[in-house]
């Protein structure tokens, strides 16, 4: 296999790739933005966000209308589509690196699944908890995307003690199936709800507003820094616990803090778009071929690279057989299968090869 | 520099390990040995704190292990794992870096310049920097094993652990991987601990040997005393063999597979004769040991050959000439063992004996025209000699040790002496009873199957045969000539 030629980090190819993720990532937007049952110049687009953004008027030139529609509907959307791609990506990443598995991530491993179960009984029983507020629905997503990938760990180590990549996936998918069974069977027994919960289920980012960016953010971020505290340590880990011991890694305590903060990254947008799946095991990918597997990197680069991805599912997702708009989670799943299927074959036949 | 007290320990409550107490020297390597399931890798974990023990202590640095955090260990032991493997494409250089990860310090763990200089320091040590940019994935596995002996070394180690670093080598690089360990250990004084499964490499490189056997220490030592055939067949149960190294003062161990012990009888051995070779041809191989040209010191051979040349013969090369020689009439140098003489071989004494459970065929041509007497030979100038040979082929039914064919050397030579006494052979420059040639052979071949010979020393049944059957045919050979000679 050809690999690409950025292995190492110098510094200016650092700046180079920032930059241009960054750049791609403001390009997506803009274009999110844009495009839609009523095109919106990009010109004006940038010129609505730019006097929102550092405070100036808007241009008299521009509708008050078209300026409503960017900033209440299309804005807050693209934006959540990008959190939460931001997010999936992430946590896609640091399971692959600690897992040592490169078929992991939110989805495959059951976390999703377990996130919507939350989501789903959050929103069934009307839950509310003190304290919480609005976060109640995150919150109840993460814990249970937490305790399923607790679970989903440990059933891999009852089966096989050294996880390998196709039990973990095994154990992954059993516990998908259970935890999908059972949110089923909750949706079944509300009746009425049913469609809205359905559309929730496949993943969705519209009609969300600003509300679910605020509730998403925080998450991202804390995750971001959790995660980013451990990369060198993912570096570590991704050669197997004991080599990582070995150097000086406080094992426990780091697989601790990434499944941790991958969780809450997963629960995050869970909570706020339903099971998206794919889009954590895709970019990694994409962006460890771009740049090689440094964590350091690796994470915040991937994390973006995300964030531009979901911005342009999305974007197809709603205008692909406009005016019906397709559930975002359908169209990574449409894409991002047949990249699962590729991936597993090159990875078994490197295995055998070496 | 590690101590390790009354350990026990395993996985599941279960012992693997029991009771073991060795200690460590600074700058020594020592070969962890024994056979599967021995506790080899067990006892390895615990030392690097990765297993916890059931009791006992282990002290590195005279500090328990458990006193230290795992970042502290790893400035001090650095483990080189049988096999790492990632799914990932890292570079050389990331996973040589991932050495220094115990130095870093703050939340961001920022490399210094002096972490950059020690990664490259030990990629250009261990031969990795030429690739340092490629991917560990498109290594082959003695490149990758390289790559992470790099690793370990930029933890800058004072211990380093290896659990069968040879593995899924071939000979050179495992030959280079111990030979750059050995250097290091004796530059920086770094103390190794290595399991092995190879006892050759073992006792090659190590100062100190530690065999195991099912979790408890058989013994521990320098290789020399460790590396005892009785002592490793019982713990291995495999038939093994102990040779010394042709070069270095150590011990090699040799595996001798399962065979039938397979029928071999001295009648079948074939002699050829013609004026210019006596040829013995035998249809199995015998172990001989030599004093002759072609084949001498120990070997195994089926072709013996007595050469004879002309008084005047005379070569530069004489080995490279009998070689070529053996080549033109189709004899294998490697199988063969070959003598030169001048005298000439019609007059050959040759004697079977079979007594007492001794079976024996015997063959000796002599020339005496250069006799000496050993015991005054100093006396001698350096002087041009004639020719003269005296060479005694012995083949033998029989196991013989090491010390048996040396004494059985010794009983043919003291023999020989005898009879060149008895028949009135003098050193004609002492005058004195001369006691062989100068250039005599001895050729003692055994079939080596059957009845073990320790020795064959000259009142036992063996050497008894030898002397009797040496005695004749020397007698005899010098008759024949004798007789030969008086013909007109």
């Amino acid at each position: 296999m050809q690999k690409p030629s950025i292995r190492t980090y110098t510094k200016s190819k650092l700046i180079i790739s920032y930059g241009a993720v960054l750049l791609l990532l403001c390009f997506a937007v803009a274009l999110g933005i844009s495009v839609g049952s009523i095109p919106i110049p990009l010109f004006h687009v940038i010129q609505i966000l730019g006097a929102h953004i550092f405070h100036y008027p808007v241009p008299d030139n521009i509708d008050t209308s078209m300026v409503n529609i960017v900033m209440a509907i299309r804005f807050p959307r693209v934006v959540l589509a990008m959190l939460v791609g931001c997010a999936l990506a992430l946590s896609g990443t640091a399971f692959q690196g600690l897992l040592k598995n490169p078929l992991a991530d939110p989805y495959t491993l059951g976390v999703s699944s377990g996130s919507a179960l939350g989501a789903v009984i959050v929103l069934f029983f009307g839950i509310q908890l003190p304290f919480l507020g609005s976060f109640t629905l995150p919150v109840f997503s993460i814990i249970m995307g937490f305790l399923t990938l607790i679970g989903v760990i440990y059933f891999a180590r009852l089966v096989q003690q050294n996880l390998s990549v196709e039990t973990i996936i095994l154990a992954g998918v059993l516990c998908s199936s259970f935890l999908g069974a059972v949110t089923s069977l909750l949706i079944a027994l509300t009746g009425d709800e049913l469609r809205q919960i359905i559309g929730w289920l496949l993943g969705s980012v519209s009609m969300r507003g600003w509300a679910y960016v605020e509730l998403i953010a925080p998450f991202l971020i804390a995750g971001l820094l959790i995660l980013l505290a451990s990369a060198r340590e993912l570096n570590a880990l991704s050669f197997g616990q004991q080599d990582a011991r070995s150097i000086g890694v406080d094992v426990k305590k780091h697989t601790g803090l990434v499944l941790f903060g991958a969780s809450l990254l997963t629960g995050s947008a869970v909570a706020v778009s339903g099971t998206i799946g794919f889009v954590g095991l895709v970019i990694p990918h994409m962006a460890r071929m771009i740049w090689g597997v440094d964590h350091r990197h690796l994470l915040p680069l991937s994390m973006m690279l995300g964030g531009v991805f979901m911005v342009l599912v999305d974007l197809l997702a709603r205008t692909i057989i406009s005016p019906t708009e397709l559930p975002i989670g359908v169209l990574t799943a449409i894409i991002g299968s047949p990249i699962f299927a590729v991936i597993f074959i090159r990875y078994r036949r490197k295995k055998v090869t070496t | 520099m590690i101590s390790v007290q009354q350990l026990s320990g395993g996985y599941d409550g279960k012992k693997v390990v029991d009771d073991l107490s060795f200690s460590v020297e600074k700058g020594k390597i020592t070969g962890i040995i024994g056979p599967n399931g021995s506790g080899k890798t067990t006892l390895m974990k615990m030392i690097n704190g990765m297993l916890p023990f059931q009791s006992g202590e282990v002290l590195i640095k005279d500090k328990p292990i458990s006193s230290y955090s795992a970042k502290e260990l790893a400035r001090i032991i650095a483990v080189l794992p049988q096999h790492a493997e990632s799914s990932f494409d890292f570079t050389v250089r990331e996973v040589v870096a991932l050495g220094r990860y115990p130095f870093y310090k703050g939340l961001l763990k920022h490399s210094t310049p002096h972490d950059d200089e020690v990664v490259q320091n030990s990629m250009e040590f261990t031969g990795v920097e030429e690739f340092a940019d490629k991917s560990i994935l498109l290594l082959s596995g003695g490149e990758r094993q390289r790559v992470l002996l790099a690793k370990a070394l930029a933890q800058e180690p004072e211990i380093l652990l290896l659990d069968e670093p040879t593995n899924h080598l071939d000979l050179a690089y495992q030959m280079k991987l111990m030979d750059l360990l050995k250097d290091w250990v004796e530059g920086c004084q770094l103390t190794v601990v290595a399991i092995l499964h190879d006892l050759n490499i073992a006792s090659l490189y190590c100062d100190q040997v530690l065999l195991l056997d099912k979790g408890k220490m058989k013994a521990i030592g320098k290789p020399g005393d460790i590396m005892d055939s009785r002592m490793l067949q019982s713990v291995y149960k495999t038939n093994l063999s102990r040779q010394e190294h042709p070069q270095k003062a150590k011990p090699l161990i040799a595996l001798v597979p399962r065979q039938q012990d397979e029928r071999k009888d001295l009648s079948e051995i074939v002699l050829e004769a013609t004026p210019e070779t006596m040829i013995f041809r035998s249809p199995f191989s015998l172990k001989t040991m030599s004093s002759a040209l072609i084949g001498g010191g120990y070997q195994w051979a089926n072709t013996f050959v007595n050469r004879h040349v002309n008084k005047n013969y005379n070569v530069d090369d004489a080995q490279k000439e009998f070689e070529d020689y053996l080549f033109s009439i189709s004899l294998n140098p490697n199988d063969t063992v070959g003598m030169m003489t001048a005298a000439r071989l019609q007059d050959a004494g040759m004697v079977s004996v079979e007594e007492k459970g001794v079976k024996l065929l015997v063959a000796s041509t002599v020339g005496t025209g250069n006799a000496v007497d050993a015991g005054r030979s100093w006396e001698r100038k350096d002087q041009p000699m004639p020719i003269g040979t005296i060479n005694i082929w012995i083949f033998m039914e029989g196991k013989l040790t090491d010390e048996g064919f040396v004494q059985a050397m010794m009983t043919a030579t003291e023999a020989k002496a005898g009879a060149l006494r008895d028949y009135g052979i003098k050193d004609p420059v002492t005058g004195t009873p001369a006691t062989g040639t100068s250039t005599d052979s001895v050729c003692i071949a055994a079939t080596q199957n059957g009845e073990e010979m320790r020795y064959a020393g000259t009142i036992t049944p063996a050497g008894k045969a030898i002397g009797k059957a040496v005695y004749q045919t020397v007698g005899t050979a010098i008759e024949n000539y004798r007789k030969r000679m008086l013909q007109p």
